[in-house]
């Protein structure tokens, strides 16, 4: 296991990971905010930028990857937002699209 | 350590005990429960995100110095934990002890600012039932603060038992775990941020 080598060296990768995801979150705010784009173009900017902050959480903060069980670990977590994005979107289409509206 | 078998001196402390190794994928799959939890909540308030009623919409409601404060609070919360678990695995308890009341502070100030959001806003007169929108807003805002108290209260107890016990494959492979739990309800609050928050502020 590489970790047990790094023994008492500087945590660069949880720096990094930070200044990563303050950027991030500063960049995601100024589009909000300071842009006059269309707010479907600003959504799927933002949410881009989200999802790879998120993905460095998992990654670099949370260790995913590591372990014995990295694989499975993975995977598992994949397969939850996959789980999160039909749930999401299909709810959100199926409420209105105007569905609801032909049995009542 | 009677019962732990297939011991692998090499790996991380969290890791050394065949209970911690599979504890830790035991509460990876707690968080893909969590993740379709909240999945559920956001779903409900992207679907019930237009019907505000009488009542004000979100760019009337929200501050963006206050989302910001809160943001970075807990950015940097998520961060300091990720230094506590660093520590640990340089067997540094008491740094492990530090980092992660550091965490814990970070954590309150979080909660505190989004009480005060809260009270703030039902001054205002927007409260659960104002519309359907503010109700759903209140549910998913309402959990991930719960989740982070629950997290304060965990934490709390883990580092009591840490400096009783110290730092064994045991106790490592919980803060490990209460770590993960941490640093998930970062990853909740990035989408917070990021679909009701800044969304909000663009409509």
């Amino acid at each position: 296991m590489s970790q047990q080598t790094k023994k008492g060296h500087f945590p660069w990768k949880h720096i990094i990971g930070f200044l990563i995801s303050i950027a991030l979150t500063l960049v995601a705010f100024a589009t909000a905010l300071w842009t006059d784009w269309s707010s479907s173009t600003i959504f799927i900017i933002i949410l881009i930028f989200a999802v790879i902050q998120a993905a460095l959480q998992l990654v670099m903060f949370m260790h995913m990857t590591e372990g014995e069980d990295g694989g499975l670990i993975s995977g598992n977590t994949l397969f939850g937002f996959f789980i999160a994005v039909v749930i999401i979107v299909g709810t959100y289409w199926l409420m209105t699209s105007g569905h609801m509206h032909m049995s009542m | 350590m009677a019962h732990d078998h297939n011991v692998n001196p090499n790996a991380p402390l969290e890791y050394q005990s065949e209970t911690g190794r599979l504890n830790i994928t035991g509460f990876w799959t707690f968080l893909g429960a969590e993740i379709a939890l909240f999945s559920t909540l956001f779903a409900s308030y992207f679907a019930l995100q237009a019907r505000v009623g009488d009542g004000p919409t979100s760019n009337e409601m929200f501050e963006a110095g206050l989302v910001m404060i809160m943001t970075m609070l807990l950015l940097t919360s998520s961060f300091t934990c990720g230094i506590a678990i660093h520590e640990m695995r340089a067997n540094n308890k008491k740094g492990v002890i530090i980092w992660m009341i550091i965490t814990l502070i970070l954590g309150a100030g979080f909660i505190g600012y989004e009480l005060y959001e809260f009270v703030h806003y039902v001054h205002e007169g927007v409260t659960l039932s104002t519309s359907a929108h503010w109700s759903m807003f209140f549910i998913l805002l309402g959990t991930h603060g719960l989740h982070v108290s629950i997290g304060i209260g965990w934490i709390i107890l883990l580092l009591i038992q840490l400096a009783r016990r110290g730092l064994t494959p045991k106790t490592a492979s919980k803060v490990f775990i209460s770590s993960l739990y941490w640093h998930f309800l970062d990853v909740v609050w990035i989408f917070i941020f990021t679909c009701v928050y800044l969304m909000g502020m663009v409509n």
